[in-house]
């Protein structure tokens, strides 16, 4: 029974240069598997107790049963058949239904030390027998042997096991089929019974680790003969769809950058931002001290690309999902019909529920599902209670990565500590951030009010003015900046500041106009004086040809009277003298 | 290929009576060495202490193997007390007589 199926598949094996790869159709396995696990080999899964190496094996039959078409035969050693398909319906497989199909083989080997006596030689035949009859009943490709180590406890001869488990895997290398075997967690030994010694192609280590109360479950994989694999620590999740594995560290620096813009959803902020709002596909971190209207810039970008019809997810940290669409519809934004409309999608967790990996895998695995173009994260600064900084950094690089990556907009929310220096984020992610707002309470005058500026805005003109805005019933609304001489003002100093100021204007208006009409009157004076120095320059030269003429007159009459008078005494000979020294006469009329 | 032992079991019912207590079965695959010194051994056992008041059936997992799956066997030989109840197991060639008497609860006899 056993020798032709081995002689088949050694004619087989020589054919195929490389490993060939049973893909397990579980989310993330094959990613860093590169393909699977080894096609018609044992793989050893082990780990501690309640870590999913049941889990594990049951999805890889389940999946090769249901999508690559290759049933399966899982040899339970703990849990009964019944047993087994109660708690799998739990996760959405219906085992009954593959097993009434001929797709999975459901076998339950009883094994109690106490039914049974030794007497003398054994060998495991009867489960050889067993196990060739499952597998060749139902055409099976793949093998499941959950926990082998189950006849340690149940055969007190250990020498005749290792020899038969040696020979066990032997037969299923023969039988060609791809079988998982499962192992618990030894204290010094990946396995307690050191299965890895029989097992050599491939070796899984899951582990389920509890830091700070909180659990993340991780998967390793040890090694993985004849094949390049992912050497990390890859956290995994298990949840009603089953097991995910995400390789969310083997992302690179090479995602690509959109031209495109996205509206923040306020338009006045657009004009910030050039007038067109946020990068597609870029990172938008918002950050302030409490109250400072975060969230609420949140639901406007939200809002707006709801309109547009895009799909968004919302992962809220603090608030519940009604508690936020109730506290968004004080500034006059509902976002209810979005999400009924199946636009928008609520993500909310404690941060403490699980561990930081295990948000992020959550994470991962939500946004392939709902494909959005646009992800909030509020606050980011909520994950550090689930870990250490340097950790939620990391974290949020392989996000934020994985987002450009994807082209979705990341509009995270960062809560800063009062005291704290506001160029710094809580996370220091800062520098992850092509777009970061910083929103500040503006306390002044007995009252707060509320701030914003940019701090930065890689690739676009932004504006650098520190913006007042306010939270109406209508939305964020940014006032208009109040540029004068008092500095920046907010609230009711800027108003009273704004009112003084006008006051100052008009007074200022009038004086000049004050002056302006002293000067006219000014004016008015000196023309008058210029008239009157014209005048009298008339009255004087008016007299001046007065005198002159009168002269004139004199001199003339003077002439004829001297005529007449030498014309009386009739001397012909002194007039013509007289006439030619004028000056004469005069000197001697002097 | 099984010739012998199929024989065997044939043998034993000859015996049966209306006081038989002891329904044996005995699993085996094939004719190993391993059957062969098991089926010696119980056979020798049972002739000594149960005389006429057991039958043996020999299973040869080889023809029937659906009965490893629904007899819970792992490890061959098997042999099973069906009678008296509660079932009981001993695995092994039965070389032990000792412990096969103690698994079979016959000391009394």
């Amino acid at each position: 029974m056993v020798k032709p199926a081995k002689l088949s598949t050694k004619s087989a094996t020589p054919e195929t240069d490389l490993l060939q790869k049973a893909p397990t159709g579980i989310k993330g396995l094959d990613e860093i598997t590169g393909g699977g696990l080894p096609q018609g080999r044992p793989t050893l899964v082990c780990g501690g107790t309640g870590c999913g190496k049941t889990l594990l094996s049951m999805e890889f039959l389940v999946r090769g049963a249901t999508d690559y078409n290759e049933p399966g035969v899982f040899m339970s050693f703990e849990e009964k058949s019944d047993e087994l398909t109660k708690n799998f319906a739990s996760l959405g497989f219906d085992l009954n239904d593959l097993a009434t199909s001929k797709k999975l083989l459901l076998d339950y080997v009883h094994i109690e030390k106490s039914e049974i006596e030794e007497t003398g030689e054994y060998d495991l035949e009867g489960l050889f027998i067993r196990l060739g009859y499952a597998i060749d009943s139902i055409g099976a490709k793949r093998v499941v042997l959950d926990t082998i180590e189950a006849l340690f406890s149940g055969l007190s001869n250990e020498t005749i096991l290792r020899a038969e488990l040696r020979r066990l895997f032997r037969f299923l290398k023969d039988k060609g089929v791809t079988s998982i075997v499962t192992g618990e967690q030894g204290e010094r030994t990946l396995t307690r019974y050191g299965l890895e010694e029989y097992v050599a192609d491939c070796v899984i280590f899951l582990n389920h680790n509890v830091s700070q109360q909180i659990a993340t479950r991780r998967m390793r994989i040890i090694k993985y003969r004849g094949s390049a694999h992912g050497t990390n620590e890859y956290p995994f999740l298990i949840d009603e769809q089953g097991f995910s594995v995400m390789p969310i560290s083997s992302l690179g620096l090479d995602h690509p950058a959109a031209t495109e813009r996205v509206p923040t959803g306020i338009p006045r902020l657009d004009t910030m931002l050039a007038g067109k709002g946020y990068y597609k596909g870029s990172s938008i971190l918002v950050s302030g001290t409490a109250g400072t209207g975060k969230s609420s810039m949140a639901a406007h970008f939200l809002d707006a690309a709801c309109k547009r019809g895009e799909k968004c997810i919302y992962f809220a940290f603090e608030e519940s999902q009604n508690q936020i669409i109730r506290n968004m519809r004080s500034i006059g934004i509902d976002l209810e019909p979005w999400v009924k409309k199946g636009l928008l999608k609520f993500q909310n967790s404690r941060s403490t529920l699980y561990g930081l990996e295990m948000h992020l895998v959550t994470m991962h695995k939500v946004i392939d599902q709902f494909e959005p173009s646009i992800v909030v994260i509020d606050p980011i600064s909520n994950l550090v209670a689930a870990a250490t900084e340097m950790e939620v950094k990391s974290m949020l690089s392989r996000l934020i990565d994985y987002l450009k990556m994807k082209q979705i907009t990341a509009f995270c929310t960062d809560l800063t500590a009062t005291t704290g220096s506001a160029v710094q984020t809580e996370v220091g992610i800062s520098s992850l951030m092509d777009t970061w707002f910083l929103l500040q309470n503006i306390e002044a005058g007995g009252e707060r009010n509320r701030g914003l500026y940019i701090l930065k805005s890689r690739g676009m003109q932004h504006s650098n003015q520190i913006r007042e805005f306010m939270l109406t019933d209508t939305g964020v609304h940014l006032r208009d900046a109040y540029i004068g001489t008092g500095g920046v003002l907010t609230g009711s100093a800027r108003i009273t500041q704004e009112v003084r100021d006008k006051f100052e204007s008009l007074t200022h208006k009038q004086e000049i106009e004050r002056k302006q009409r002293e000067i006219e009157r000014k004016k008015t004076v000196i023309e008058a004086q210029i008239a009157a120095l014209h005048a009298q320059f008339e009255a004087e030269k008016d007299e001046l040809d007065l005198v002159l003429t009168r002269e004139n007159m004199r001199e003339a009459t003077l002439k004829q009277e001297t005529l007449t008078m030498a014309k009386s005494r009739q001397s012909d000979d002194f007039i013509p003298k007289m006439t030619s020294a004028g000056i004469a006469v005069k000197g001697v009329r002097k | 290929m099984t010739n012998s032992l199929k024989k065997a079991p044939a043998k034993a019912r000859k015996q049966e009576t209306d006081d038989e207590r002891y329904l044996l079965r005995l699993y085996v695959a094939g004719q190993t060495p391993k059957s062969l010194t098991a089926f010696a051994n119980l056979k020798k056992i049972c002739e000594e202490h149960l005389k006429d008041s057991y039958s043996i059936e020999v299973i040869d997992l080889l023809v029937n193997p659906t009965l490893a799956k629904d007899d819970q066997i792992l490890a061959l030989p098997t042999l099973v007390r069906r009678l008296p109840e509660p079932v009981k197991k001993i695995i092994g060639d039965l070389s032990n007589t000792e412990r096969v008497l103690v698994g079979l609860d016959i000391r009394s006899f």
